[in-house]
């Protein structure tokens, strides 16, 4: 079953003004009570997908740098014990880029994190001061030296398109991180998510975001620029040396069972999906009561998994196997993908079709979700 | 039975908003027909899409009993009508049932053109008018110069207009004492052989069609088998009643009175109002003048979405029909749309009416085309054909032009009426338009204007800029003027070199270019941008006369997909297949159902 564990941290030391994901700033946290919940909620998942050994864990938040590097150790100790590790497991940590946080990396890899995704989201001053970040580009630049220092492999994550940004701004901002040497780039477009504090300057106005043709022009950008630097983009916002790729990412774009523990962690495992309690504290109280955090489980029907495993694998640059996916979920030959839409994409250049492979080509990737509207088949849409 | 004397029938008349319906509430709750409790503002505007939109568009009638100062308890019959111009037929009808109005005018405001429309066709019946000075609340409102305007513009008594503020409750006592001292009693015979006047008709899921009806003379009972003079067809009165509002039983329906019947009569055709009704036997001889049959003026296509909703269209639409015998209706098929049904209405309001209440009630994905009014036009004979002359009701059925002989159009005189600081844009508007000033006067600080202006010049949003070029302050009423030759060509739309019948037009030449190159430009923003270009063409005959190019699509993505999380990817996804099957296909081309008709406002000029 479940090769891939996801662990959620969601605490921050502040609230980044663009960010949705499910964090949260505390006054304090008791790592003691958080370690027995996670681990309780990590055997409720044990029970019901185990039994293979795990290729890849991956402590996301929030920012779980700030963990205490026992604790992470002590959460691992407790994986291995229940799965058992591949001998070449993929540990993963995302990590902000600040003198206090680079200070734990050793801990952190001693720990047995063997790889680190680093939060530094710009390379000048002005830029991260805008996206609201606490740390400042000589700060970021040394964490990531040090954490290069440390851990096998690192990820740099980038946010660009940034208002008024300018082709030539990304080129050489993006330039200097290939520099850096990462053999992984996250590079993604910054945007406006509802509920955020951008969403409100954009609503009064404080700021405009890039519109989109500029935007559609760094992209196109940024795949010049990172494959010429031998950092193709295996994903819409990924790039990586080849063999570097986040083999724990994969598992989700390939649509492989995944277990998600924490608050807000979503997971899949033998066609159910589950989702935990969001809210630190709901999650937290639900484990006490419960054993586990779970807030919903729900059996996916097959077409459901099937649109579910197209959304995420065409994110690809490899593609979706459609023969593999028909035999996975039992789906006529043409109830995949809407055939004649295929078609006409591939006559526009936008999708690639080999064998019995589909791929949307470096053309489509900035429409993908307009594209997937067209593929994939109406069938698999539950209404 | 009640004595003549103490009935008084009257109609609650105004220009749109004035407060008929708020007034009727107030008369309402004042003679206790409903308590405060039971009470709902507009109380009788009881269609969901009439709530919504806080206007009447059925008249409706009910009965009040009211005891007056006098000491006496009197039976009204109200009858609140609509202000919109396309429900005037309503508001005739309602007039022909009564023996006075209630004119109410808004006192900030003042009288607009339904205001002298409607209080025209009331003068008509020889009605006693009591006029009405409402909404005196507002700190705009001008009571004292309103009165003027009544006394100067419609040349009737405002002295003793009646002040109230339908809203607040203040005067209604005195409308009632007023309608009661002014408005005449009907008269009538009750020995006389029935003869009682078809006013409206109705299907009500629990009874049937229903019957409105005026007794003239003579009695109407439960048990009494009647005749349709015109209709022909002879019934059995299963029950007779009121609406107080509440739906009551009543023994009779007396000379002079206002009620409704039911006769297990299975479609509304049957009913057809204007009809006189009297006894098989022993009936009368002469009929009643009945009404002036109201025509639809404009047509439009109503079409599924999804052509598998075909049926339920049609039964929807019959069923509709059941209550609104003023559209009309036939199938058609058109190449893009398939099948569908070619509708007349009495105007655009009533076309956006009966197309929302067919989605809203009968959960019907609807795509309208264009609208369009009804050309005639004569054809030269072909070696295969003869001459002869047709009707078009739709663009798509568009002959050879070689074959076209002549083309009239259907004109009509609208009298629009406005504070005069508006008046320049507004003759420029007609002019646009293809008007012809036929008139230009001032009273007070207000221009009548009168123009002759082709239909079709009027049926898309001429109402609608007129209303923003006058900042609501200009209105308009209008009569049908009869046929006019003109220089008229079909345009069509084409959409990624292919053409959208939908869209197609007639146009006179000389406005044609203005107006392809109008729906180009809206149509680049109405239809979203897809992943290839997509140019937009006008063209008349083989001749393109506008083009517009809508970009490529650059960007639509999800840049994150955080932690496995797919629910909102999901999601959008699922809202984009849905907001597909709001769309229609021509050659690759995904256009919104809105954009039919969006495409044909045509917004400053
Ligand atoms: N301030 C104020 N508003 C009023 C008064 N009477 C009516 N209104 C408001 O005017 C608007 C129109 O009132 P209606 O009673 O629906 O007008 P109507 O004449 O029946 O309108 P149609 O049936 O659509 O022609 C509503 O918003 C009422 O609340 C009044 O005396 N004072
Ligand atoms: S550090 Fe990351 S998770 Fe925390 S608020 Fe900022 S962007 Fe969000
Ligand atoms: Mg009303």
């Amino acid at each position: 079953m479940a090769r891939a564990l996801y662990i959620h941290w969601p605490f921050c030391a502040r609230k980044c003004p663009y960010c949705d994901f499910n964090s949260h700033v505390r006054a304090s946290v008791d790592h003691a009570a958080w370690q027995q919940a996670l681990t309780a909620d990590m055997r409720h998942e044990a029970e019901r997908a185990g039994g293979e050994t795990l290729e890849s864990v991956f402590f996301g938040g929030g920012t779980p740098s700030l963990m205490p590097p026992a604790l992470v150790e002590a959460l691992l100790t407790e994986a291995e014990r229940l799965w058992g590790f591949a001998a070449d497991i993929e540990i993963t940590l995302e990590a902000n880029p600040s003198s206090v946080e680079a200070e734990r990396f050793a801990g952190i890899a001693a720990a047995g994190v063997n790889r680190v995704s680093l939060g530094l989201q710009a390379l000048d001053d002005q830029a991260l001061k805008f996206l609201g970040r606490l740390h400042n580009a000589a700060e970021g630049l040394a964490a990531l030296k040090t954490a290069q220092g440390v851990f096998e492999r690192v990820n740099a994550d980038l946010i660009y398109a940034r208002p008024s940004q300018t082709e030539e701004d990304w080129r050489a901002e993006l330039s200097r991180a290939l520099d850096l040497g990462t053999g992984h780039l996250s590079l993604y477009q910054l945007t406006i998510e509802p509920g955020t504090r951008f969403a409100t300057d954009v609503r009064i106005g404080a700021f405009a975001p890039l519109a989109d043709d500029p935007a559609a022009d760094l992209f196109v950008l940024t795949r010049e620029l990172t494959a010429a630097a031998g950092l193709p983009a295996y994903e819409i916002s990924n790039h990586a040396r080849p063999g570097e790729e986040s083999r724990h990412n994969l598992a989700y774009w390939r649509y492989q069972d995944y277990v998600g523990i924490g608050p807000g962690a979503h997971g899949r495992r033998g066609g159910r999906a589950t989702v935990r309690h969001k809210k630190p504290e709901n999650w937290l109280s639900a484990v006490a009561e419960h054993g586990h955090g779970v807030a919903e489980e729900r059996v996916l029907a097959r077409p459901e998994q099937a649109s579910e495993a197209l959304l995420m694998g065409l994110r690809l640059a490899e593609g979706v196997d459609l023969a593999e996916l028909r035999t996975r979920f039992g789906i006529a030959a043409n109830g995949l993908i809407d055939r004649e839409r295929l078609c006409f994409h591939a006559s526009l250049r936008l999708v690639r079709e080999e064998g019995s492979r589909i791929a949307i080509t470096d053309a489509g990737m900035p429409l993908l979700d307009a594209l997937l509207g067209e593929l994939v088949a109406g069938d698999l849409v539950t209404a | 039975m009640t004595d003549l004397s103490l009935i008084r029938n009257f109609s609650i008349i105004a220009h749109i908003d004035h407060g008929k319906s708020t007034l009727a509430d107030r008369l309402i709750q004042a003679t206790g027909g409903l308590t405060a409790r039971e009470m709902s503002e507009q109380v009788l505007d009881n269609m969901d899409i009439e709530r919504e939109r806080g206007i009447t568009i059925k008249a409706q009638t009910v009965r009040l009993n009211y005891t007056a100062k006098d000491g006496q308890t009197y039976e009204l019959n109200l009858m609140d009508t609509p202000g919109h111009v396309d429900f005037a037929y309503e508001v005739s009808r309602s007039l022909a049932a009564c023996e006075g109005a209630l004119l109410v005018v808004d006192a900030a405001q003042g009288v607009e053109a339904q205001t002298l429309a409607n209080v025209y066709q009331s003068i008509e019946h020889d009605h006693e008018i009591v006029p009405v000075i409402n909404k005196i609340d507002l700190p705009a409102a001008e009571p004292e110069k309103v009165r003027h305007e009544i006394e100067d513009i419609i040349g009737i008594d405002a002295s003793e207009a009646v002040l109230t503020s339908a809203k607040s409750g203040i005067g209604i006592e005195d409308v009632l004492e007023a309608l009661v001292a002014k408005i005449p009693p009907p008269k009538g015979d009750r020995a006389a052989p029935l003869k009682a006047m078809l006013v409206d008709s109705w299907y009500d899921p629990y009874l049937g069609v229903v019957i409105l009806v005026r007794v003239i003379d003579g009695v109407i009972k439960k048990g009494l088998q009647v005749k349709f003079m015109q209709g022909g067809t002879e019934h059995l009165i299963d029950r007779v009643g009121a609406h107080t509002p509440r739906r009551i039983d009543l023994p009779e329906i007396g000379p002079g009175e206002i009620g409704f019947i039911t006769a297990q009569i299975k479609e509304v055709e049957q009913a057809r109002v204007g009809d006189t009704i009297t006894t098989v036997k022993q009936g009368a001889t002469q009929a009643l003048p009945g009404y002036k049959e109201v025509q639809p003026v404009v047509f439009c296509g109503l079409f599924p979405v999804d052509a598998a909703d075909f049926e339920k269209l049609r039964e929807s639409i019959a069923k509709l029909r059941l209550n609104d015998a003023s559209f009309s209706y036939e199938m058609e098929s058109s190449a893009a749309l398939g099948f569908g049904f070619r509708c007349g209405f009495l105007g655009l309001l009533h076309l956006e009416i009966i197309q929302e209440r067919l989605s809203r009630e009968y959960d019907l994905d609807l795509i309208t085309t264009a609208p369009s009014v009804v050309y005639r036009i004569q054809l030269r004979a072909s070696r295969t054909d003869d001459a002869r002359e047709i009707l078009l009701h739709n663009p798509a059925d568009y002959p050879d032009p070689s074959r076209i002989e002549s083309i009239e159009e259907p004109w009509i005189k609208a009298t629009i009426y406005t504070p005069d600081e508006y008046l320049g844009p507004i003759l420029k508007l007609c002019q646009d338009r293809r008007g012809i000033q036929r008139e230009l006067t001032y009273v007070g600080g207000r221009a009548q204007v009168v123009y002759e202006l082709p239909l079709n010049e009027v049926v898309f949003d001429f109402y609608d800029r007129l209303k923003s070029i006058s900042r609501g302050y200009a209105s308009f009423d209008y009569e049908q003027i009869g046929l006019r030759e003109g220089d008229l060509v079909k345009m069509n739309i084409l959409v990624n070199n292919e053409p959208v019948d939908a869209l197609s037009l007639i146009v006179h030449r000389s406005v044609a270019e203005a107006r392809g190159r109008g729906m180009c430009e809206r149509l680049k923003d109405l239809i979203p941008r897809h992943l290839f270009k997509i140019p937009i063409q006008a063209a008349i005959g083989g001749k393109v006369i506008a083009r517009e190019t809508i970009a490529a699509l650059r960007k639509d993505v999800t840049a994150k997909c955080y932690g496995g999380d797919i629910t909102r990817k999901k999601k959008l996804l699922e809202k984009q297949k849905k907001g597909k099957a709001r769309m229609r296909e021509y050659g690759n081309v995904s256009i919104p159902q809105e954009a039919f008709i969006a495409a044909l406002r045509m917004g400053e000029e």
